[in-house]
């Protein structure tokens, strides 16, 4: 091999190398460490923004609600979609514990997920409803609203009392049935069929 | 071919039977769509001026080829495959699946932000995405519900369009992702990010940091233009090989985590119950799979003789490696041709030679991939996942062939 087919072989592992720098990721050989180009986000612009609520509370706003405030937002807000009692459709069926034991989802075509028998967590029907929900008016439900509905709904499942007031500190501690059913995708390519 | 009842399909695929498969496809959706072409058409094209010239071109009047929506703001509108060739899906044809609507966006208003566990939060307007160097990438996109209606209620008379008609692949034109990544610092502890688009369900999805420094990319091209607002206009998430579902449209939001956010479409939708009482969740990556689209549901043969079979494969692991056929319903199979390049991540076109000897039969394809995965049976599949899970259905489709030369989906007995 001459130097000359040495030195192209080497510039062109470079260009296309993706860990040439220790980096992750593509980093052309010429990249410089930063660009330089957008600007520095205000905290007022994240603020409004950032509206995702995780398992642990972490983005609950102040505010709170019941179950029997949430039943007469309910009526006004989410009956025409959901139903009276949450099970009548014509859109998705939120309520319903059915079946009692077992996750018969994977075996039975004909069962059909609620929050109550399916939704592993509570703090995403939170996350859920107040960024897209109701469907005419998605993001327009003030955060006590949105707690009274979420109690509302956890209360029509069975799984809080109608007492019971939501808030950013007891909605992250409610426990859902389907909690504990979901497991991280194994499957890996190769021959085998999962 | 023996004689079949005298219908107005028949009769219209007869009569263009000479033409062979384009001409056939081109009657049927002249009869799908109850209408005589609309174009006025010369005796003799070559002796009367043509068309001028236009500042944006049309399709032939004589093509009519549709999407089918189903549902209006919250469903999926199906590309039609029966009626494509090649690779590349043309973008007003691409497949949709919106969870409430397409928003209007002003691109002099866009904006993307970035933050959490990042050193530097940082909004990007359009310009400054576009000015990062660039990638222009084919890749595939599908619905991980595709090809429900053959797993769950299997009937002859669907067509390629309903079956798998939510998956379509562009040449995608952004900015990769790990160039973002640095520009803005993600920091080391940092291992998912949420994704959220501008539309009206601000659509959000946790994603592990790791496909973003792999290839990963913001997305503002699509087939030498601008994105479809239908497909994320003006950028949009590109996850190369993932569900579609978590390739966000219409991005305005990177906010970098140390776990995932658990949102709606990552629980309640979009995993997928197994028969062993669990639900799989974060299962991102696209099984290879293949479907023959021609011949298939409604086209008729005319006659026997020599058909090319063609249909597309693709993997959200790599490349396609091979395609097999089977004319006989499995009994045999043979390799068919690939189009080239064969890309990773990509709609990858095969074509096989046929001669039918005009007898029933039941075609099959199978695909396998770089992995070594190979397309599993039906069977197999609903072995390993049980009846009623929700997504992710990638097994071998069947066409049946009877003697009088029409197609249904399905084996036949």
């Amino acid at each position: 091999m001459s130097l000359r087919t040495l030195a192209a072989i080497l510039a062109l592992a470079l260009l296309f190398s993706t860990c040439g720098r220790g980096e992750k990721g593509e980093v052309r050989f010429d990249a410089p460490p930063r660009y330089g180009f957008g600007r520095p986000a205000t905290v007022a612009e994240i603020r409004a923004w950032d509206i995702d609520v995780m398992p642990d509370g972490t983005g609950l706003p102040p505010g709170s609600g019941t179950a029997s405030q949430g039943a007469a937002i309910y009526v006004r807000k989410c009956a025409a979609c959901h139903g009276k009692t949450g099970t009548e459709g014509p859109f998705d069926r939120l309520v319903g514990r059915e079946p009692r034991q077992g996750f018969p989802f994977g075996r039975d075509p004909r069962s059909v997920k609620t929050i109550g028998n399916y939704w592993p967590y509570a703090t995403t029907l939170y996350d859920y409803v107040q960024r897209a929900m109701p469907l005419d008016a998605p993001g327009s439900l003030k955060p006590d609203e949105v707690y009274s509905l979420v109690a509302f709904l956890l209360w029509r499942n069975e799984i809080i009392a109608n007492t019971a007031v939501m808030n950013a500190a007891t909605l992250p501690r409610v426990v859902m049935p389907a909690h504990d059913r979901f497991v991280t995708d194994n499957r890996r390519g190769g021959p085998e069929i999962r | 071919m023996t004689d079949a009842p005298l219908s107005r399909r028949a009769l219209l695929a007869g009569a263009v039977g000479a033409l062979g498969a384009s001409g056939l496809r081109q009657a049927r959706l002249a009869e799908a769509f109850g209408q005589a072409p609309a174009a006025t058409v010369p005796p003799d094209p070559t002796k009367v001026p043509g068309a001028p010239l236009s500042p944006l071109g049309q399709r032939s009047p004589f093509e009519r080829p549709r999407r089918i929506p189903i549902g209006s703001r919250q469903g999926s509108s199906l590309a039609p495959l029966q009626d494509l060739c090649g690779i590349v899906t043309p973008a007003d044809l691409h497949f949709e699946r919106h969870h409430a609507g397409v928003p209007a966006i002003d691109p002099q208003r866009y904006k993307l932000l970035i933050h959490g566990m990042v050193e530097r939060p940082t909004v990007f307007d359009l310009a400054a995405l576009k000015r990062f160097p660039s990638v222009s990438r084919p890749y595939f996109l599908e619905c991980s519900g595709n090809g429900l209606p053959s797993y769950r209620n299997i009937r002859p008379d669907l067509s390629p369009q309903l079956i798998d008609g939510l998956t379509s692949t562009s040449e995608w034109t952004g900015v990769l992702l790990s160039t973002l990544f640095r520009e803005v610092g993600v920091k080391g502890g940092a291992t998912w990010f949420l994704a959220e688009g501008e539309d009206a369900a601000v659509m959000a999805r946790s994603i592990p940091v790791d496909k973003g420094w792999d290839d990963g990319f913001i997305a503002y091209g699509q087939n030498g233009e601008a994105l479809r607002p239908e497909q994320g206009y003006p950028a949009r998430l590109l996850l190369p090989g993932w569900e579609g579902n978590a390739n966000v449209k219409w991005i305005r939001r990177i906010e970098l985590a140390d776990r995932p956010f658990m949102t709606r479409e990552e629980t309640s939708k979009y995993t997928d119950p197994l028969s062993d009482d669990t639900a799989r969740q974060f299962s991102f990556v696209m099984d290879a799979k293949s479907i023959i689209t021609f011949p298939a549901y409604p086209v008729t043969l005319p006659r026997s003789g020599w058909w090319e079979i063609n249909g597309i494969a693709w993997s959200g692991r790599g490349r396609i490696s091979k395609v097999e056929v089977s004319t006989d319903a499995g009994r045999h199979w043979a390799l068919a041709e690939l189009q080239t390049p064969v890309l990773p991540k990509c709609h990858t076109r095969f074509r096989y030679l046929w001669n039918w000897d005009g007898a029933d039969t039941t075609l099959l394809s199978r695909a396998v991939d770089e992995t070594g995965y190979v397309q599993p049976t039906l069977d197999e599949l609903r072995a390993a996942r049980g009846r009623g899970t929700t997504y992710h259905f990638n097994h071998i489709r069947a066409w049946t062939v009877r003697r009088d030369g029409t197609v249904v989906f399905g084996l036949e007995g």
